[in-house]
């Protein structure tokens, strides 16, 4: 009844191939933008420092994550190496040019990521499917013991830890203790938002086709003209890119100061679930994954405190542990595709509301 | 089509109710101190004695005493599994708890490098008693961290000065090979700039090693060790770690007696698995081990005799379960000096850094807590929060730990004024600046 594109016609091309191409999704769209910049009036620093933070962060790892998996059908399990590439060089650029704007510092970082994904992506000429996927287990562990080993990495702190030291954009503390949660917050929120509309704009366009032709498959799309060799390095490149800002982020607006351990193949297993249970080859479902894999545990850790249930700790947190593991069994089975197609089907039917046929 | 519904109802649940649920409110006369434990995952062994002295202890002066002056001590605990983006959650949901947290206890060397920054931002004093950064102990640069009684560069150095001793004069250590196997992480690599420091003064070769998380692969440590052949082991290890070095030394047939572990690697949990293996191994500890203390039998007649005991009965006296109750009576100690300038309240988190600051444990002290001969008396000054504490040498004989040595004090000429070095360094990386404790009262 309210969801309806009756009467909303396209008079022009750019209409037609809007993003949003409903009144009421951009509306929608607006409303959560609206309230995404909101919440820093109301949030707690709980609230932003443990869970929106991270969730907006573990989105964009995620979103790059699922550019590569989800589109192009390249599997990777290198996330959490690649996002300690962008932590680590951000870590060094900021260190070594501390004049240098943080922003840009993310964003060179990204390109350092980038530049070490096309350098591991180059198996995947060769390699397809689950073997791709034990070659890219290769970077994880391989940069992740670089980074340990190497103390060039951490400017030779004894030990081993990278910390994110003060910075500030246009006056305003953005990194290092002094710098507030709703600062950091709403930088992520920029950071993500932005990367959110040129993957989307991405994958609409000519790369994402072609990403998408490989994925479906790669000999038909030889045939019709799209060169693998490029594509599957640009999917790399650009999933990369994602991951080493997401890492950047990760050490810089999250954690304030990390170890390698921080970056350990659960990492990247977390980032893989994210997208699997968010909807491979989907912008949405990135960061419905995130939010799941993220705020489940949370709500269940704190479930039976809430209803008034004493449990002790280490009992909490195994029945989290089980309960989240059935969840995640059960949300694969009664929607393999993610909850992103959940989503879709909730749009359909709120079409057909209240008469469906 | 049921399930479908149920399911998004589910979904929104969890992503909206979340987070909200679970603030409780601590009563306000109470001085709240959150725990984050790992009672669960692979540190677990290690987590869950230590968690049980320190509630244990709490408990016994809330029941015994009725509190410290009166006012009760409230906690919770919040499992972290040892991981540190767990432990910054659990911090942060804690910390405003009630009238706010009064010290936080991280028990990772991880999240205390998390928590070192943000604590003179949300003012509450970080309390990492024996692990941690050890700069920290500069208390000028950090005056919110505290690492007493000794931090891992005086353990360093008091465990060379201890097998220099065995050895009959550090001066005989020249040509010596030492061995250190460190887990591959900050905490394992503490050590390691002080012992080649003294490698380089005492004259002896040292071998660093590391032993990647977790720790269950260590065949090639081993084979090295085998090639090396080395004079002295020492291990910073952790979790399950240790038991797979243990075994393996075993296993090699090393000569046990010339293998120490830090305080952190040398626990019943450690050894046990090892069996007879195991016997003559050494470890580092700033406590002694065993129940022959006042405050065990407290503990046992008070808490354990009613039911309310955090553990089980027989895991009293543990290594690590008296460094939980080590813990625990620095902390309240460091109330009760507190409340000796404030007054017998609830305190604020700033009040109770003046009373770590201000600690100081005299034997006499430690005599009316029953805990005499224990730990060693510790006094903490503005300049220094590792209040140079000695260390003591304890041995596996098969079925217990004992101490075999005196108190050995650290090289505090050597430790100091690196320790001082790396404290400017640390502090400006934060953007500190150098308080001057001569303003101090």
């Amino acid at each position: 009844m309210i969801y309806r594109e009756a009467g909303q016609f396209k008079s022009t091309y750019a209409s037609d191939q809007a993003i949003f191409p409903i009144l009421q999704d951009r509306a929608f769209v607006v409303l959560l933008m609206g309230a995404a910049l909101a919440v820093p009036l109301v949030a707690d620093e709980y609230w932003l420092q443990a869970i929106l933070i991270p969730f907006l962060i573990y989105s964009l790892a995620a979103l790059g994550l699922n550019l590569l998996t989800g589109y192009a059908g390249q599997l990777s399990l290198g996330t959490g190496g690649f996002m300690a590439v962008g932590a680590y060089s951000a870590f060094k650029i900021t260190t070594a040019f501390p004049q240098i704007n943080i922003l840009a510092v993310f964003l060179a970082s990204g390109f350092v990521a980038a530049a070490v994904g096309i350098l591991f992506g180059i198996p995947s000429l060769r390699i397809k499917g689950f073997y791709l996927a034990v070659a890219t287990l290769a970077a994880q562990f391989f940069l992740v013991w670089l980074f340990n080993k190497v103390a060039w990495f951490v400017n030779y702190a004894s030990s081993g830890t990278i910390t994110a030291p003060p910075r500030t954009v246009l006056g305003v503390m953005v990194t290092g203790p002094e710098s507030t949660a709703q600062v950091r917050y709403l930088t992520a929120l920029a950071l993500a938002a932005l990367f959110a509309l040129v993957a989307k704009n991405l994958v609409r366009g000519r790369v994402g086709r072609s990403w998408m032709a490989i994925r479906d498959r790669d000999i038909a799309a030889e045939i019709i003209g799209v060169r693998p060799l490029r594509t599957k390095l640009l999917a790399f490149a650009v999933s990369s890119f994602y991951c080493g800002v997401a890492g950047a982020e990760f050490v810089f607006l999250y954690l304030g100061s990390a170890e390698t351990l921080a970056f350990d193949i659960t990492l990247s297993f977390l980032v893989l679930f994210m997208v699997i249970i968010g909807g491979l080859g989907s912008v949405l479902g990135s960061f419905l994954g995130a939010g799941f894999i993220l705020l489940v545990p949370v709500f269940l850790t704190n479930a039976p405190h809430a209803v008034g249930l004493e449990l002790p700790v280490a009992l909490k947190k195994q029945l989290e542990l089980m309960v989240f593991g059935a969840l995640i069994i059960f949300f694969l089975i009664v929607e393999p595709q993610g909850l992103a197609r959940l989503w879709q089907i909730t749009k359909e039917k709120l079409r057909l509301w209240p008469f469906p046929h | 089509m049921k399930t479908r519904r149920c399911l998004i109802g589910l979904l929104i649940a969890a992503l909206v109710g979340g987070p909200l649920a679970g603030a409780a409110l601590a009563q306000a006369k109470e001085i709240f101190v959150p725990l984050l434990v790992y009672r669960t995952g692979p540190y677990a062994p290690s987590g869950i004695p230590i968690a049980n002295g320190f509630v244990d202890y709490f408990s016994l002066v809330n029941e015994r005493d009725g509190g410290v002056n009166g006012v009760r001590l409230a906690w919770e605990e919040c499992e972290t599994q040892y991981d540190t983006k767990q432990g910054v959650e659990c911090y942060e949901r804690l910390k405003g708890k009630g009238a706010g947290a009064a010290v936080v206890n991280p028990y990772s060397t991880g999240i205390t490098y998390q928590l070192i920054p943000k604590a003179p931002v949300d003012k509450i004093p970080v309390f990492s008693m024996g692990y941690g950064m050890t700069a920290a102990a500069d208390g000028r640069w950090f005056p919110w961290v505290f690492n007493f009684p000794t931090t891992y560069w005086s353990q360093a150095s008091a465990v060379i000065r201890y097998i220099g001793q065995q050895e009959g004069g550090t001066d005989k250590l020249k040509g010596k090979k030492i061995a250190h196997i460190f887990h591959n992480s900050p905490y394992g690599k503490e050590a390691n700039p002080t012992l080649e420091e003294l490698a380089r003064r005492l004259g002896f070769e040292l071998t660093l090693l590391a032993v990647d998380h977790p720790g269950q692969e260590q065949k090639s440590t081993w084979l090295q060790i085998r090639r090396l052949n080395p004079d002295w082991i020492f291990m910073s290890g952790w979790g399950v770690m240790n038991q797979v070095a243990i075994k393996e030394a075993a296993a090699i047939g090393y000569k046990m007696d010339h293998f120490i572990g830090n305080w952190w690697s040398a626990s019943d949990a450690d050894v046990i698995p090892a069996g007879d293996g195991a016997k003559g191994y050494k470890g580092a500890t700033f406590h002694a081990p065993g129940t022959n203390f006042k405050v065990h039998q407290d503990i046992l007649k008070v808490l354990y005799d009613k039911n309310k005991g955090a553990g089980k009965r027989d895991a009293v006296g543990e290594v690590l379960y008296n460094r939980g109750i080590v813990n625990a009576m620095f902390t309240v100690e460091a109330v009760r000096t507190a409340m000796g300038k404030f007054g017998n309240k609830a305190l604020t988190a700033e009040q109770i850094r003046w009373g770590y600051e201000n600690l100081n444990l005299t034997d006499k002290r430690l005599e009316e807590l029953g805990m005499k001969g224990f730990t060693h008396p510790v006094k903490v000054t503005c300049e220094d929060h590792e209040g140079n504490g000695p260390v003591l040498f304890e041995q596996w004989d098969g079925k217990k730990w004992s101490i075999v040595s005196e108190w050995v004090p650290p090289m505090r000429e050597v430790v100091r004024p690196k320790l001082e070095a790396a404290a400017v360094d640390e502090g400006k990386k934060l953007g500190y600046t150098m308080r001057d404790c001569s303003k101090e009262k």
